[in-house]
Order: C-alpha cells, then sequence, then structure tokens
C-alpha cells in the first residue's frame, strides 16, 4: 500500500498496514475529529442550560428555525424536480440531452460565491427581467435550491438507467394505466434513491454559507441563515454562542446521516 | 404530449435556476468590454488571490489523494476493529457546514484553542494564516478521492491481487502494477473533485483567513471583498475566472465519466457506474 | 514435486471450514478435490497456496515446509475460478507478469510468451485486453500466466466452473494432454464428479471441511467407503437401508426367487442408455439404468408391473 509497506520488499511486513492505519486516523484526528469535538465542547462547556440558553436567543432560534423551514422546502421542490429532471434525461431523448445532462452538475463545480454572485446578477435588484427577490427569504429559497440541485437527480438517475423496462411492460400487459405504473411500478423502484438524494440535500441546505451571503442580505430575524449567524458571532467574539448553534447543525445533521446510514443498511441487506 | 410536457417543465426550471443565471454573469463581466476585465483579473490583490488559491490547492490535493487511496484500501481491504467508524468519519465533512468547520479549526488552533497556544508558543501560526487555510481546504475536500475509489476497489474484488501473489509479485509491486492501474480513473476522477472544491471553498476559509487583501485572500473572498466594496466589476471578473474553471472541471468530469464507462463497457464483468457524484458542503 | 498437508485446520469464525485434513499428491500427478460447495476444497486449496493460513497443521510441497511462507514464495501457479485477469493489460503482458516480477531479460520473457501462448492456442490474441475475449480463452490465458515462472506445482479453483457446458468438456480435454506435456504436479477443485473422474488418476472426495475418502475414480465408484460417498459419486438409489447404483437394478424378463415387483412410471430414452423409473412393490421409487437393446427386447412401456432383482448394493453402518 501506499504509505504502508516501504517499496520492494518482499515479505508483507505485518506493521505496513497498521502503519497506514495509524497515519490515516492522525490524519482523520487532526483535521476532523478533533475540530469537531472542540465545537461540541465549546458549545457544552456550560453545561446543557447554557447551551439551551445559547440556543434560545431569539436571533439564533429564528435563524435555526428558517434554515429547517427552508431546508424542508428545498426537499420536496428537489424531490418533485429533481426525479422529474432524472426521468427526461433517461427516458426523454431530444437534441442536446448529453448537454443537459452535462451540465447538471455545474453546481458542484461553482465556487459558491460565484454561484450567489450569479443569481444576484439575474434575480437582483439590477437584474435583466425586472424580477428581484434580494433581501427577501425567497433569494434563501433560491440559493439553496441551486446549490442542491444535483442531489435527487444523480441518485436517481443510474437507478432509472437500470430499472427493468420489462416490469413496466408486464404491468401495462395486466392492464395498468400510465399513471398507475409510476405510482405502483416505477416510484416504488426509485423509493430508496429518492430519500438517499434529499437527505445530502437537506444536509447541504442546513449548512450552505457562501451562496447566501450576498443575495440575502443577512438580515437578523429576517433572511439571515444558521451558518450566516454562526460567522456572524464569530466575527463579534461570542464563540459560545456560535459553537452552540453549530452543536445544534451538527446534532440534526448527524441525525440525518444516521437515518440515510439505516436506510442504506437496510437496502443493501434486502 | 404528456411527455413534451415533462420535458418542457423540467428544461424551463434548468434554465430559470441554472443556465440563465450562469449566462448572465458572462454577459455582466463583458458589459463593458475586455479592457475593464483584463485589468481587473491582472491587479496585485486579484493575482495574489489566484496564487493563494492555488497554493492551497497545490497542498490539500496530493495530502487528500494519499489519504483518500489509502483509507480506501483500509476500508474495503483490511478488517480492523472502528473500520465502520473510519467510513463513516469520512462522510463526516460533507454534513458540516463550511462555517462550522472554520469555527472548529479555530477552536483547535486557534489563540486560546487546545493545541494553538501551545503551536503559538513554537512559533508556529496556523488560524488567520496559509496553514490554517490548507486545514480549511483539506477538510472540506476530504472525502472525494476516497469516495470514488472504495466502490471501484470492491468491485475489482481480491483476485487480480492475490493472483500477483501467487505469481511472485511482493505487496508494494501488486499495488503499483495492478491496484493502482485499476482503480486510475476513480482516482482521477476524485482528484478533479478535490481540486475544484479546494478551489472554490468559500465559508470554512473565510473563517480562518482574516481576510487581508493580498496576503490571506483567496479568489472566492476576493469576489466578496470586492463586491462588498462596490467594485462590482472586479467581482464579476474573479467570478468570471472561477466560474471558466468550473466549467473546465465540468468538461473533464464529463469525459472522465466517458471513458471509464467506456472501459468497462469492453470488459466482460462491466463495473456499475456507481459514483453518485455527492458533493456536498 | 509432491504436496503434502498435515492435520491442517481452519476456521472462519464458527465455521469450521477444514478439519483434520491430511494428503499427499504425488509429484507429477493430476488429482483433483471433489465436493459440494462449503465443503472446504476451496479453503483446502488455497491454503495449499498460501493464500489463507491454517489455524493448525502443515504444508509441504517438494518436501519444504512452506506453512508461515507468504504465496509469492511457494512456487505455485494458481488459477481462479473468475480469471482473476488484469484488466488493464494486454494478454502478452498478462502472461508476462511473472517474468518481468522476476527482473528476467526482455528477450527471454518474449521467447518465453511466445512459447506460452503457443502452449494454450492463443497466439494470435497476444495483443488483445482480457475483455475481448471469450470465458474459455481467458482461462487459457490465466493458464498459461500461471505457468510462465515454471512452478512446482498448478493449482486450478474450480478453472472451468464459469464456462458453458461445450467449452468446458474441450478445456477439460485440452488440460488432460497439457498435462502429460508439462507434468507439473497438478491439483484442480470441482464440483461436478464427472468432471473429476474425467481428468485425474486420483479424486480426494470432500464434505463438510473433512476428507471422505481418496482413491481412482473406479476405486470411488465401486467401493465407495462412506454413504455421502456413495451418493456423491455416481447416481444412487435408496432401497430402505440399502444403495443400490441405477445398473443395479435390473429389469427381468420373468419373476424368479430373488425378485421384486415394480410398476414403472416413466421411461426415458436417452440415445443408447434408457431411464426407467419404478416404483416397487414396498412404496420405494427407484430409477434403472438399462440399454435400447434391453429395453427393446423387455417391450417396457408405463404403467407395466414388471420383475425387478437388486443386484449388489450396500448398506453403511
Amino acid at each position: 500500500m501506499a504509505l504502508g509497506a516501504a517499496r520492494g520488499r518482499r515479505l508483507p511486513r505485518p506493521g505496513g498496514a497498521a502503519l497506514s492505519r495509524g497515519l490515516i486516523a492522525l490524519y482523520l484526528s487532526l483535521l476532523v475529529l478533533l475540530p469537531v469535538a472542540a465545537v461540541v465542547a465549546k458549545g457544552a462547556e456550560r453545561g446543557p442550560r447554557a447551551l439551551w440558553e445559547a440556543i434560545a436567543q431569539h436571533e439564533a432560534l429564528t435563524a435555526l428555525a428558517l434554515t429547517v423551514a427552508v431546508s424542508v422546502v428545498v426537499v420536496a421542490v428537489n424531490v418533485v424536480f429533481g426525479t422529474l429532471i432524472a426521468w427526461v434525461l433517461v427516458r426523454d431523448s431530444f437534441p442536446g440531452r448529453r448537454l443537459v445532462d452535462g451540465v447538471i452538475d455545474l453546481p458542484f463545480a461553482l465556487p459558491t460565491i460565484v454561484a450567489g454572485l450569479t443569481l444576484l446578477a439575474l434575480y437582483g435588484p439590477q437584474g435583466p427581467v425586472g424580477i428581484n427577490v434580494a433581501f427577501t427569504r425567497g433569494a434563501v429559497l433560491l440559493a439553496l435550491l441551486f446549490v442542491t440541485l444535483p442531489f435527487v437527480v444523480r441518485s436517481v438517475q443510474p437507478v432509472l438507467r437500470e430499472l427493468d423496462r420489462s416490469m413496466e411492460e408486464a404491468a401495462a400487459s395486466l392492464g395498468a394505466g400510465p399513471w398507475t405504473v409510476f405510482r405502483r411500478i416505477i416510484a416504488p423502484n426509485l423509493t430508496p434513491a429518492i430519500v438517499s438524494g434529499a437527505a445530502l440535500s437537506f444536509a447541504r441546505a442546513l449548512g450552505e454559507f457562501g451562496s447566501v451571503v450576498l443575495i440575502t442580505g443577512n438580515l437578523p430575524n429576517r433572511t439571515e441563515v444558521a451558518s450566516v449567524y454562526v460567522f456572524g458571532q464569530i466575527q463579534s467574539d461570542n464563540v459560545v454562542g456560535a459553537a452552540a448553534v453549530s452543536t445544534s447543525l451538527l446534532a440534526i445533521a448527524l441525525v440525518v446521516l444516521l437515518v440515510l446510514g439505516l436506510l442504506d443498511g437496510r437496502r443493501r441487506r434486502a | 404530449m404528456r411527455r413534451l410536457g415533462l420535458r418542457t417543465v423540467a428544461l424551463g426550471y434548468l434554465l430559470v435556476l441554472l443556465l440563465a443565471p450562469v449566462g448572465v454573469i458572462f454577459w455582466r463581466t463583458f458589459e463593458h468590454g475586455v479592457g475593464p476585465v483584463w485589468s481587473a483579473i491582472t491587479a496585485p490583490d486579484a493575482m495574489h488571490a489566484f496564487w493563494l488559491s492555488l497554493t492551497l490547492v497545490a497542498v490539500a490535493v496530493p495530502l487528500n489523494t494519499l489519504f483518500g487511496i489509502a483509507a480506501a484500501i483500509a476500508i474495503v481491504r483490511h478488517r480492523f476493529p472502528g473500520r465502520w467508524l473510519l467510513s463513516g468519519l469520512i462522510d463526516v465533512p460533507f454534513a458540516i457546514s463550511p462555517v462550522v468547520i472554520g469555527l472548529a479549526l479555530v477552536l483547535v488552533y486557534g489563540h486560546g484553542g487546545w493545541l494553538g497556544d501551545w503551536l503559538a508558543g513554537h512559533g508556529i501560526r496556523i488560524i488567520f494564516s496559509t496553514p490554517g487555510m490548507v486545514l480549511a481546504t483539506a477538510f472540506v475536500s476530504l472525502p472525494f478521492v476516497a469516495r470514488e475509489t472504495v466502490p471501484v476497489l470492491r468491485e475489482l474484488g481480491t483476485d487480480p491481487e492475490q493472483a500477483a501473489a501467487t505469481l511472485g509479485a511482493s505487496p508494494a509491486q501488486t499495488f503499483w502494477r495492478i491496484t493502482l492501474p485499476a482503480i486510475r480513473w476513480a482516482v482521477i476522477y476524485g482528484v478533479v473533485l478535490t481540486t475544484a472544491r479546494a478551489l472554490g471553498e468559500f465559508g470554512a476559509v473565510s473563517v480562518v483567513s482574516g481576510k487581508v487583501a493580498g496576503q490571506t485572500e483567496t479568489l472566492p473572498l476576493f469576489v466578496q471583498d470586492q463586491f462588498e466594496n462596490y467594485n462590482t466589476a472586479g467581482a464579476y471578473a474573479a467570478a468570471l475566472v472561477l466560474a471558466t474553471l468550473a466549467i473546465l472541471t465540468l468538461v473533464a468530469m464529463n469525459l472522465l465519466a466517458r471513458l471509464r464507462r467506456g472501459r468497462s463497457a469492453t470488459d466482460a464483468t462491466p463495473t456499475r457506474a456507481t459514483s453518485t457524484r455527492a458533493v456536498t458542503a | 514435486m509432491a504436496i503434502e498437508v498435515h492435520d491442517v485446520h481452519k476456521r472462519f469464525g464458527d465455521f469450521a471450514a477444514l478439519s483434520d485434513i491430511c494428503l499427499r499428491v504425488e509429484p507429477g500427478s493430476l488429482g483433483a478435490v471433489l465436493g459440494p460447495s462449503g465443503s472446504g476444497k476451496s479453503t483446502l486449496l488455497r491454503v495449499i497456496a498460501g493464500l489463507e493460513q491454517p489455524d493448525s497443521g502443515r504444508v509441504l510441497i517438494g518436501g519444504r515446509d512452506v506453512t508461515r511462507e507468504p504465496p509469492q514464495r511457494r512456487g505455485v501457479g494458481f488459477v481462479f475460478q473468475h480469471y482473476a485477469a488484469f484488466k488493464h493489460m494486454t494478454v502478452r503482458d498478462n502472461v508476462a507478469f511473472a517474468l518481468r516480477i522476476r527482473r528476467r531479460a526482455k528477450p527471454e520473457v518474449l521467447a518465453r510468451v511466445d512459447e506460452l501462448l503457443a502452449l494454450v492456442r492463443l497466439e494470435g490474441l497476444a495483443d488483445r485486453y482480457p475483455g475481448q475475449l471469450s470465458g474459455g480463452q481467458r482461462q487459457r490465458m490465466a493458464l498459461a500466466r500461471a505457468l510462465a515462472a515454471e512452478p512446482q506445482v498448478l493449482l486450478l479453483d474450480e478453472p472451468f466452473g464459469a464456462l458453458d457446458a461445450r467449452v468446458r468438456a474441450e478445456l477439460r480435454e485440452w488440460l488432460r494432454r497439457l498435462h502429460d506435456e508439462v507434468h507439473v504436479t497438478t491439483l484442480f477443485v470441482t464440483h461436478d464428479q464427472q468432471e473429476a473422474m474425467e481428468i485425474s488418476e486420483q479424486v480426494v472426495v470432500m464434505n463438510e471441511g473433512g476428507v471422505e475418502q481418496v482413491g481412482t475414480p473406479r476405486e470411488l465408484y465401486e467401493h465407495p467407503r462412506t454413504e455421502f460417498v456413495m451418493s456423491f459419486v455416481g447416481e444412487v438409489n435408496r432401497v430402505g437401508e440399502r444403495f443400490v447404483r441405477p445398473h443395479e437394478v435390473q429389469l427381468l424378463p420373468q419373476s424368479d426367487a430373488g425378485s421384486r415387483e415394480g410398476f414403472i412410471d416413466r421411461v426415458l430414452h436417452l440415445g443408447f442408455e434408457v431411464r426407467v423409473g419404478l416404483t416397487l412393490d414396498d412404496g420405494d421409487q427407484v430409477w434403472s439404468q438399462t440399454t435400447r437393446e434391453r429395453a427393446d427386447e423387455l417391450e417396457l412401456e408405463v404403467g407395466q408391473i414388471v420383475p425387478v432383482r437388486l443386484g449388489g448394493g450396500r448398506v453403511f453402518a
């Protein structure tokens, strides 16, 4: 292995794998584990009451509530449009389909700050189409929809491509109409992929920062999302408050990941 | 005509949300011709930001590539206690807000942090300096290589590696001649994703950088700085550079995906198109 | 070189994959390990190759104790059921792999590879990739690859298991002839009793992690030592406590002292051979195997009642 067994040795050194494992653990600890633990420790250092009080601050709570609420809407929109786009890309054919397929990943490749600037250029005060959503909650929704667009599409697409068409033909031959075929045959087969894409969009929406900072104006109690609130608290040296809200974001993300892991485990066993 | 309706709705959504805004940025940038754009991106602060971004990529991407390959092999090939923990931890950066990642690094490596004061005592400054920005960049782009490599490694199975062993290859020879060539497209794909993410990272770097123009400002931070100081031309010009790099990334991703599919199509045992390209923040 | 296995045990968690295995494969011989799936036959082969470590016991190759040696140092050639082809290398590079690892001179490598490709009849395909070969071709390439470094022993794990029936039959015959040319001690694993009996001089029958019997195909068929060998090697009828081969169930023109009555349920014409399904007077159902001539003589038809004699037969304690 790259880090473990030194090159050119004839015998597998029993220490090789252990050394590589040790380096992996060290890297992960210094980079991920220790810092994340520090956030939770900071948030909880004055006890659960202080943690709760920091979260229950009006501005913090409003930011958290807005973040979760918009993320839920984002998931709902993504489930519908993501599945629809995946369906059109797999089952439909039209000139330029490959190009559209390639463009789906653009939000993943585009830096978030550029995404925000981009949306502001079109849907901001100087936008050429006369629609101005800047500094409204609609702007939060728009930014989050932009950055989460690929998740559901990309998780549904391969499943839809692999889906056995003869199942649908069998259902049709048994007298099922198109809507019944979709509801009884296609949808149940896509559900795990949709759920996994939805969970990833939710986690992403929950923590998104770069794309919202320019277009939402970060108005406290109106358009300020949780990550922007955390950023503000860091800037004004309220590290405990920042850590408290961060901890609650971590907790929500953890729950989402756990649920996803459980669903995935069940699917793999099935 | 139901099909046509669905197509229209899907493409319309993409147009409104994705294509129109990105198109506008190009139009906006060149609104006043090429001259101002050129002078904006060749301004000293912009150039410095560009080089700083490249520096972060140059350090974080190789680190994460080595880590990703090693971790993927450990997850797929080795049996040890805590293996499930490793595979879970690798995805953690995708589930955490970049701002929280920045805060986390400050709390460990910053002033008054768990390791920060000790490091400062030895003259090592991490936060508000390049090492901290490297850490933030490495953190957010950690999972890509491992995530892309794990399914390919699993698909490959142990037979070729064991065959190489019975033919006399040492573990190192087996790795270089059998394993690495078999996973190379997945690794390259992961590297492309890592690079894109590292180049564009905003939130985490923003927290740990201190944002001193011409010193600790990366290209994405420069975009925000210019915009907030009402220098929209500079902001658009820098954004254009980043957007161009993103589009190049996209082209590379699509070419690589096609290459991988093409290769597996000639094999009798096709590799599944496994990667859901989960690029989260 | 002989292969010797002494008192080998191997567990996977709670599952005893191999228990108390002792075995000797004579130098230059072509042996088969036969057993149903899960009998431990592949594990045994992998222990010999060094791909698995036994919990206890020893493995000797050519008299040398290799139990603690890694696979690289055992001098074995191993052929995998699913070919384990190096997909990113051409056929030539696959076959040359072992020689390049050993840093042999280039002209020597090329000459040896050409020789091997001729041996496995893949001369024209040297520059193809494994993905462009058929299953049978890939397995021949894997065989050439395993033979390249002139191993002391050749081990094949279900080598024809993934191929279709016609290619299997061809490759069996071919392996037999290859062994006559190369004369390397060869041991192959299979679950197909016909394959084992067609190719090898000596067959090791395994069941549930243990060796049931070792013998020539004829010994196994005619003198099975256990109920398992009796029923796994060749077909068998069970009548009460007795085991009777189908050819030992004889249909008679008229009843005599030792005969019983059987009701004919089915008559299957399989070319030269005819199979007759019977229900005996005490309710046991048996197959009888006979020739077409004999069946014509007796004018067998479904619904008839015929006299039956059960010859031979064996009772296992």
